[in-house]
């Protein structure tokens, strides 16, 4: 229904001459107006926004840790990894990943060398290398942000790094300093990072794994922390005046890591924020006394060199990242893979990055306003939660997935890549049932017959996922295709090229040879009972455990699903008392030893707290891992990964479950996106159509004040008799009232 | 009067203690100290000695009530129960376990509760009254029969439903409001709109049920029945006299919830995503931690004995046959 001005005018008037209430609903309809500026009336975001290179998103989660030594977790370097520059990264479009500079010149080569600092070939025997040097050139003038860290004044002297009480008390947010400066990134800056992630209050994740690499750094661990107890608590550590062995400045330009051994998956971190340059001026700004209890620390308000800054944070709210004005080195791509250039991934090949001016982050807990506010425009790109997928997508009879009929007249598109981790079904191997001997062996193999992943998620994940056929995900060096030696024969056969589930007798037999014929134990007759640790939460969490009771019911196995939360389930891992249990794990680079390693004995969570959750042991896989850890991507690596993977496929600690596939979606006004599953520096490279954008907003969100007029007219139509009644009442006289 | 405030005081300080107990029994009844530390330290590759280290720093590695490891009165006072507690009675939050300081979030945090609580009340106040007021007049009448039926409908609605129906309708459907957000100064004013809207609404029947019954007992006064007699118009009847001596059970109720008001409500501001002091108490309950739980818990107490002693207050000054001694 559409009115003119003069219609709207006259009915105005006449409903604010019959109610109070309207005259409120006036005001506040005239102030909205006001305060919509011309924009639609429910654009979320300041007037005239919309006319900006700005991409809009979201988060649902406030990231923990900004600062890049703490930072460890995916919502954290959705922020940081677009601030911060180490010195390398992943390529935007080539697969399989591939590191490329950043910050650096070039990718560094390790550098051999005995334990008398001769060096030695490239080829050089593990046993011989004592250490690793990676000499880092970096780039010459790359550039901060502007911040106050880095102001001067005329001469040259820092001007906020000896605030006094009556400063501090002065300013709320790191935006009441009013005088930014920046100055180059040098080599020292790098290493002053590498000696943070030792700093005693910073509790940087990697600290014990880098420890065992980086030459001197445990040394430093334990200096600063004798200087830590010593000091009161709020004394500021300078970084300065310490040195470490393992990373040391050659000049202004260089620098040199020096690691124990070969560790080549050292490179892999190079390219994660922890190695990114911090320059001390910002410990010393965030040192001051007073300032942390504004919460104004390297945590809340970082200092990077990246393709954006942090300008707002208010993780409450939205979080606001912009164009860092001293960044103009990088540009984009100008290669990638086939088909890349069709897809029109290479049009911006060679322009400056980045190329969208603003990103706002606005913080959006539940999926149903996040997906509405997608479909209005409001967000730029969505994933696809289970509950709105059916809205989404839609699959043919061959099962191929394409956009529902709604999607694509909005002109949205459909993106789809497998991720680098694994969901899984592990097996507590120290469990004496399930665990222990050769009996347990064939219990567990009956059960990953059993579990058929393939219906799973068709079922609970509506086909967004791969069943795996061992812990490495494809992308991943290692991971073979099905077709070659990539198939789990001991769960599938091959039929026509394709993988089949084996059948469910033959899981029967298997359990039958484990002496649990119809899952019945022979002696006893009582019936295989097993227990599923699982903090199993959502709405279909219930669903999914009765599939997994279902599942094993059909070998005659009793599953008793043991609901705990999470904290309950890793204090159990961590006991060994769990019998089966579900976890996941996310890749932190790309190659086969973050994979492989869950499984690594040494990697025991019960007895040594690592990643192997299942405690799974066996001294063949662990010697060729030590032999694989140090290889190059070769054909000889890749036969020794072959042989783990058939160790781990006969042994079958775990169910090995899927690789899940993420579906996300975009608008036709958002151009340069490619699913990258290592890089999460990937905004600088995606570019927006703002006025296709402004333009299909307006179309989408035209107001509709019918029903609105419709409400009203009934709420008055609603008011009116029990007005005439009230009146009727009262114009009655007090006796006939008082008999009532 | 004095000696009554100043009992009630007591009084509520030793409640005080026994929330704190409480809620310090509760948290680390489901949460250990290692849990706690995981939580923050993240997932991956989180070691022993690092957990040992984080709970160390935080002063969580002490035992929780008693420390048989110490002599004399440190038995009770090297123990996290203590060294966590005693300092809210100070009202210092100190820090939360991610390191952020927990009054300087409080501060932030609770004028966007209040932007959305307060008119919320302000206006809902005076509707639920009129409304209630308009059924116990018109009792037994088509009105009050249907206006008791939509209470009852209306309080039986989760208000998630009056959430997710007004964001399809308001927002989605109709495109007036912003589905979710929030700004601050006079742009606050679209995203506050849908919220203050459905805070009144889902409050209805409740509130307007509860308002009935008080004025159909009031009605049946024999003072009613002489303002009629004097030949008063009913409004002047009902707004003056009636509202007026059915204030006490009315305060009872509203006035206690005044302070209460700065806490937010939890639903609705993750729904609308306003970032007030609800959401804020539901992240670190999500997020295990307890700095801020505690913190929360103790804030809200506060401000509830603060509203009972309010209430008290408030019954001399609308009934002056009342006195506080």
């Amino acid at each position: 229904m559409n009115y003119n001005h003069n219609d709207r005018k006259t009915i105005s008037v006449k409903l604010f001459d019959m109610s109070p209430y309207f005259r409120i609903l006036c005001v506040f309809c005239i102030v909205h107006l006001a305060a919509c500026n011309g924009s639609v009336w429910n654009d979320p975001y300041p007037a005239g926004e919309g006319q900006e290179n700005i991409l809009y998103t979201s988060f649902s989660e406030r990231p923990k840790h900004l600062d890049p030594v703490q930072s460890y977790s995916e919502n954290e370097y959705a922020f940081i990894a677009n601030i911060y520059q180490p010195p390398l990264q992943y390529h935007y479009l080539k697969r399989p990943y591939s590191l490329i500079a950043f910050g650096a010149e070039e990718v560094p080569q390790p550098i051999y060398r005995d334990t008398q600092g001769r060096m030695l070939p490239a080829n050089a025997p593990t046993s011989q290398v004592a250490y690793s040097d990676y000499v880092i050139k970096i780039k010459k003038g790359l550039m901060y942000q502007p911040h106050p860290a880095l102001a001067v004044d005329s001469l040259g002297k820092v001007k906020f790094h000896h605030l006094t009480a009556a400063d501090i008390a002065a300013v709320r947010t790191l935006a009441d300093f009013k005088e930014t400066g920046s100055r180059e990134v040098t080599a020292a800056d790098y290493v002053h990072q590498i000696k943070r992630l030792a700093h005693p209050k910073l509790h940087s994740p990697v600290l014990q794994l880098m420890s065992a690499y980086i030459v001197g750094l445990s040394d430093l661990v334990s200096d600063l922390g004798k200087a830590s107890k010593s000091s009161p608590d709020d004394q500021f550590v300078d970084l300065e005046r310490y040195s470490i062995e393992g990373a040391q400045v050659i000049d202004r330009y260089t620098y040199v890591i020096r690691v124990h051994g070969k560790y080549p998956q050292f490179i892999y971190w190079l390219a994660m924020p922890f190695f990114s340059p911090v320059p001390p001026e910002a410990d010393r700004f965030y040192g001051q006394a007073g300032l942390s209890k504004k919460n104004i620390s390297l945590d809340w308000y970082p200092l990077g060199s990246g393709p954006y800054m942090l300008t707002v944070n208010n993780p409450n709210r939205k979080m606001i990242l912009e164009r860092n004005p001293h960044y103009s080195r990088e540009t984009y791509p100008t290669e990638g893979m086939p088909g890349d250039q069709e897809a029109g991934l290479l049009r911006d090949a060679g322009v400056l990055l980045p190329l969208i001016d603003k990103v706002v982050f606005s913080l959006e807990k539940e999926q149903i306003p996040y997906w509405n506010k997608f479909l209005q425009g409001f967000y730029d790109a969505s994933g696809i939660a289970s509950d709105t997928f059916d809205q989404a997508v839609q699959s043919s009879g061959t099962g191929d997935v394409g956009l529902t009929a709604n999607m694509l007249e909005r002109g949205i598109h459909l993106q789809t890549a497998l991720a680098t981790s694994i969901s899984y079904l592990g097996f507590n191997m120290l469990d004496p049932l399930i665990g222990v001997g050769e009996r347990a062996r064939l219990i567990r193999r009956a059960i990953s017959i059993a579990l058929d992943y393939e219906e799973y998620i068709s079922i609970f994940r509506n086909g967004r996922g791969m069943s795996a056929h061992g812990p490495i995900p494809p992308g991943i060096f290692g991971y073979e295709a099905v077709g070659k030696s990539g198939i789990n024969q001991y769960v599938y056969e091959l039929v026509q090229g394709e993988p089949v589930r084996r059948d469910i007798q033959e899981a029967k037999r298997l359990l039958a040879e484990a002496g649990y014929p119809e899952g019945r134990d022979l002696k006893t007759g009582l019936p295989l009972l097993l227990n599923l640790d699982a903090s199993a939460t959502g709405a279909d969490s219930k669903a999914r455990m009765d599939w997994y009771v279902n599942q094993l019911s059909k070998l005659g196995i009793q599953l008793v699903i043991r609901s705990t939360d999470f904290n309950r389930l890793q204090d159990k891992l961590r006991r060994g008392t769990a019998q089966l249990y579900f976890l996941g794990w996310n890749g932190d680079y790309p190659d086969p030893e973050n994979f492989l390693f869950l499984l690594y004995g040494p990697q025991s969570r019960v007895k040594n707290q690592g990643e192997n959750a299942s405690n799974y042991s066996n001294a063949e896989y662990d010697r060729l891992f030590n032999k694989m850890q140090h290889m190059a991507n070769d054909h000889e690596r890749q036969l020794i990964i072959n042989r783990m993977l058939e160790i781990l496929r006969y042994d079958a600690p775990w169910v090995w479950g899927f690789f899940p596939k993420e579906y996300t979606l975009h608008h036709a006004w958002v151009s340069n996106r490619q699913p990258n599953q290592m890089a999460n520096n990937s905004l600088k490279y995606q570019r927006i159509d703002w006025r296709l954008r402004a333009k299909q907003r307006a179309l989408w969100n035209q107001p509709l004040f019918g029903p609105l007029v419709i409400l009203l007219a009934l709420s008055v139509i609603a008011i009116i008799p029990a007005y005439i009644t009230l009146r009727r009442r009262e114009k009655r006289s007090a006796i006939d009232r008082g008999s009532q | 009067m004095g000696a009554y405030l100043f009992r009630r005081i007591l009084y509520g300080i030793l409640v005080l203690v026994g929330v704190n107990m409480i809620t310090f029994g509760l948290f680390f009844f489901v949460n250990s100290p290692d849990d706690m530390a995981r939580a923050q330290l993240g997932l991956k590759r989180v070691t022993p000695a690092a957990v040992e280290k984080w709970k160390v720093e935080r002063g969580y590695d002490k035992p929780l009530f008693v420390n048989n490891a110490v002599q004399g009165f440190a038995k009770v006072n090297e123990t996290i129960f203590y060294e966590k507690s005693i300092k809210l009675f100070a009202f210092e939050f100190g820090e939360s376990d991610q390191g952020r300081n927990i009054g300087f979030d409080i501060a932030n945090r609770m004028w966007p509760s209040l932007a959305v609580q307060l008119p919320a009340f302000m206006i809902g106040l005076p509707i639920y009254l009129s409304f209630a007021l308009l059924m116990a007049f018109l009792r037994s009448t088509y009105v009050d029969i249907w206006g008791v039926l939509l209470c009852v409908l209306m309080m039986s609605i989760s208000v998630m439903f009056y959430i997710i129906a007004g964001q399809y309708f308001f927002g989605k459907l109709w495109n007036l409001v912003p589905i979710s957000g929030y700004d601050t100064g006079f742009d606050a004013i679209k995203f506050l709109a849908l919220p203050i809207l459905i805070s009144v609404i889902s409050g209805l029947g409740s509130n307007a049920r509860w308002y009935r019954t008080i004025f159909l007992e009031e009605m049946s006064k024999d003072y009613v029945r002489t303002a009629r007699a004097k030949g008063l118009p009913e409004h002047k009847v009902l707004f003056v006299h009636v509202l007026k001596n059915a204030l006490i059970p009315i305060l009872t109720g509203v006035v206690a919830l005044i302070p209460m008001l700065f806490m937010g409500a939890l639903i609705t501001e993750s729904f609308f995503g306003i970032p007030g002091l609800g959401s804020y108490t539901i992240d670190a309950i999500t997020q295990q931690d307890f700095a801020i739980v505690r913190a929360m818990v103790f804030l809200g107490s506060v401000l509830y004995i603060i509203g009972l002693i309010l209430t008290d207050i408030s019954y001399t000054l609308v009934d002056p046959r009342v006195r506080l001694s």
